[in-house]
């Protein structure tokens, strides 16, 4: 950096993410000004499960915001307001007494509770809770992962059932540690993360009742649920003592909010090992019948709950490094796109990563990736074609999804993440959406989105309109393909994904 | 003919023997094979493995091929590793700058737009990855000919076109430009593409010192210029430029081998 940064005053932003705690610090234009990052340890003590420690996770996380801080060369009298980011869904629980975690934290990867889950639907199955929580019940959601440490953690259910056990996901947590801890640390989540427990309705934000009796889940575990953007608390000790603590927002509502998605229809989609997309809309909980989630996308103070559906890919940027990886066709995972620009096109192959079963829209466990349409003219260059239409035909069906399920037309898709360095992914995307595909200057939306929050709670910004004012395009790529091409492809594509179906017979499944 | 060079002769004949057959060597064994005195084998030995050439295992003393030989047939970078890296920082100068910024490289007679960073002013732009520009008159084309003896004799070779009032088209001009552009490390195109239009750009070495590509900041005359009269580029941008190539530079050495 060359130009001196604008003198403050700051905004801090803690990311809690799955495999490191990152603080940013943000200047008023919504430019980073300091960075610090720490990983932590994954634990898997058994296949399917993975843990963190959340005593790490929180010393990591003090480590991070005295670090930035430092960096940033400023003091907490510059700071105007801390907010937080997290990984969404994994499930802690600790002593309110003493801090002490009962158990590691649960991790929203982590499949422990499929079985569980199964046994909750009783007899309606999947979608049992899907009208009150706007989801079906599957492993990674918050509320089955608190029964789990209930019946599994010796003497737990009775210090709950007495009020000494409390439960949060990250934000939670570190909310708590952040104002005080044991000596006055406030309990609360925000409506984001509530909406990934199973347990919030989402119609009321209120924490609901009958599902907490059918899940045997102890309302005196539970937190507060808040806004996403007002003041919880100040922070108790660190180099940003006595800032307030003013947002929480689960990572990809933060996405969404930092690519200040803040009008009906508009969407973005973060491009990484798997990809998200949430589409804001408005005030009004949308029912999915596509296979989506519906979920809180943010709330401001006093304001309007804003809802957001949401479709996850699960396989985009670890296709490319299982061509990496496992079939050594690429050195890294930018030569994709030079060993896809080799050949014009795909040589009539599609390649279906269905690697654990098919996602939204189809939700099924019983196909496995597929690579058709064969013939001796296809090489290497051809299937490469082919990974990165994968990522953009799997995006163009859950945006199809999405406007079946709101009957709003998507009119431009903002995108994050690493995959956003391939330009001919990005091309492909616009063509096969037939829309305009929109990258913006800075890539940490996961960070801004929770310091835009905090912001706006401390009256930093006055409001979004000024947040969108910060929003700049950093590239554009416009559509480019002739209808008919993309219709002859579009169901190609999907005649690949039917041969996904069925692949996993019932008696042989796990 | 020509007098060989007998110290390089045997230096090939050691990457030879190592090349072929077993693989690691010890030095008795390859004095011996070459039929040289084990001083003079050790001196060829240890040059090579200065030169990265050679390398000796530490238990066991033997001696085999270098990574640096590899690499030798194998120093391309991709050019889409080079944007991936280079897009945190392009971002970054483009914010700051408040220009758009572009990453060029040599391909065939001209510069190749690989990366492209619109302006950040909200303005309606296209995206330019893909294409050519000269490399006589813009400031990416100079900075490779400066730096990469193919990009100047490709310079030379597709002529010098007139492309404004302003654009070299004298062959002694542009060697004198390009001696200033090593000197100082950058290069400038003062309307000499477009009317206009100014550039200033710098070159992203490899660990080798080689050019990989250059990055460049574009933007209207008025405004990169400190005074456009005098084609005097502004001295902040200059820094903000070879700032933002260093430290691409810095990300390519740090994670290659």
């Amino acid at each position: 950096m060359t130009d001196a940064h604008t003198a403050g005053p700051f905004i801090a932003a803690i990311d809690q993410g799955t495999t490191s705690s990152r603080c940013i610090v943000f200047d008023k234009d919504g430019r980073i000004v300091a960075v610090d990052q720490k990983e932590h340890e994954q634990i898997f003590p058994k296949p399917g499960w993975v843990e963190h420690d959340a005593k790490e996770i929180w010393t990591n996380v003090q480590e991070v915001v005295d670090g930035a801080v430092s960096k940033a060369g400023i003091t907490s009298a510059d700071v105007k307001a801390i907010g937080i980011t997290n990984q969404r869904e994994t499930t802690l629980l600790w002593d309110k007494n003493t801090g002490e975690p009962v158990h590691n934290a649960i991790v929203w990867q982590d499949t422990r509770t499929a079985e569980l889950c199964r046994e909750l639907g009783r007899n309606v199955g999947q979608d049992r809770f899907r009208r009150e929580t706007g989801l079906p019940l599957a492993s990674y959601f918050a509320g089955p992962k608190i029964r789990w440490l209930l019946d599994n953690v010796d003497g737990l259910r009775e210090r709950a059932e007495a009020g000494d056990i409390l439960f949060g996901t990250m934000d939670s947590w570190v909310i708590w540690n952040l104002t005080g801890g044991v000596n006055g640390g406030v309990h609360v989540t925000d409506v984001t993360n509530a909406s990934r427990t199973l347990l919030m309705n989402l119609h009321t934000m209120a924490w609901d009742d009958k599902i907490l009796s059918s899940m045997d889940v102890p309302a005196a575990v539970l937190p507060e649920i808040r806004s996403s953007a007002e003041v919880y608390g100040e922070a108790a000790s660190g180099a940003l003592q006595g800032v307030p603590v003013a947002s929480a927002l689960g990572d990809q509502q933060a996405a969404l909010f930092g690519q200040t998605c803040y009008a009906e229809g508009e969407a973005k989609s973060t491009y990484g090992t798997g990809t998200f997309l949430l589409m804001n809309t408005g005030d009004e909980p949308v029912n999915s019948y596509n296979g989506l989630l519906t979920t809180v996308g943010y709330q401001i103070g006093d304001n309007k709950p804003v809802y957001a559906l949401e479709g996850a890919i699960a396989v985009t940027g670890s296709l490319v490094q299982w061509m990496r990886d496992q079939m050594g066709l690429i050195s890294t995972a930018a030569e994709i796109e030079t060993l896809a620009l080799s050949v014009e096109d795909n040589g009539g192959a599609y390649f279906v990563p269905a690697f654990s079963g098919l996602f939204a829209p189809y939700w099924r466990d019983d196909a496995r990736g597929v690579i058709a349409g064969l013939t001796r003219y296809v090489t290497k260059a051809h299937l490469a074609r082919a990974v990165l239409e994968a990522t953009a035909w799997q995006t163009r069906e859950i945006v199809d999804a999405m406007t079946k399920d709101s009957g709003v037309e998507l009119t431009a898709l903002k995108v994050d993440g690493g995959m956003t360095s391939n330009n001919l992914l990005m091309q492909n995307l616009s063509d096969f959406l037939d829309a305009p595909v929109v990258r913006p200057l800075v890539a940490e939306t996961t960070c801004l989105g929770a310091a835009y929050a905090a912001g706006l709670a401390v009256g930093f910004w006055p409001d979004t309109d000024a947040l969108r004012a910060n929003w700049r395009r950093a590239a554009e790529w416009t559509p480019q393909m002739d209808d008919d091409t993309r219709k002859r492809e579009y169901k190609s594509w999907l005649k690949a994904v039917e041969r996904t179906m069925g692949w996993i017979e019932e008696d042989s499944k796990e | 003919m020509a007098r060989s060079i007998q110290s390089l002769e045997r230096a090939a004949a050691v990457l030879r023997l190592l090349a072929g057959g077993e693989r690691r060597l010890g030095l008795s064994e390859i004095a011996s094979a070459l039929d040289l005195a084990k001083g003079t084998a050790h001196g060829l030995l240890r040059t090579l493995q200065q030169e990265g050439f050679v390398e000796q295992e530490p238990v066991s003393g033997r001696y085999q091929l270098g990574a640096e030989l590899l690499r030798l047939g194998n120093s391309y970078l991709d050019v889409h590793e080079l944007r991936a890296r280079a897009l945190p920082w392009t971002d970054d100068l483009a914010r700051s700058s408040g220009e758009a910024v572009f990453l060029g490289v040599l391909h065939q007679q001209g510069v190749l737009i690989v990366h492209h960073v619109f302006r950040p002013d909200d303005s309606r732009q296209v995206l330019e990855i893909g294409a050519m520009r000269p490399l006589h008159s813009t400031a990416l084309g100079k900075v490779l000919s400066a730096y990469d003896p193919v990009a100047h004799s490709e310079a030379l070779d597709a002529g010098m076109e007139q492309l404004t009032s302003r654009t070299l088209t004298d062959a002694a001009e542009f060697e004198k430009e390009l001696d200033l552009t090593r000197a100082r490390g950058w290069a400038g195109d003062v309307e000499e593409t477009w009317d206009g239009v100014a550039s200033i750009a710098a070159p992203i070495h490899d660990r080798r010192r080689m050019p990989v590509g250059a990055v460049a900041l574009t933007g209207a005359v008025e405004r990169v210029c400190s005074d456009a009269g005098n084609a005097e580029l502004r001295a902040d941008l200059v820094a903000a430029v070879r700032d933002c190539a260093r430290a691409v530079a810095r990300d390519l050495g740090a994670d290659r081998f």
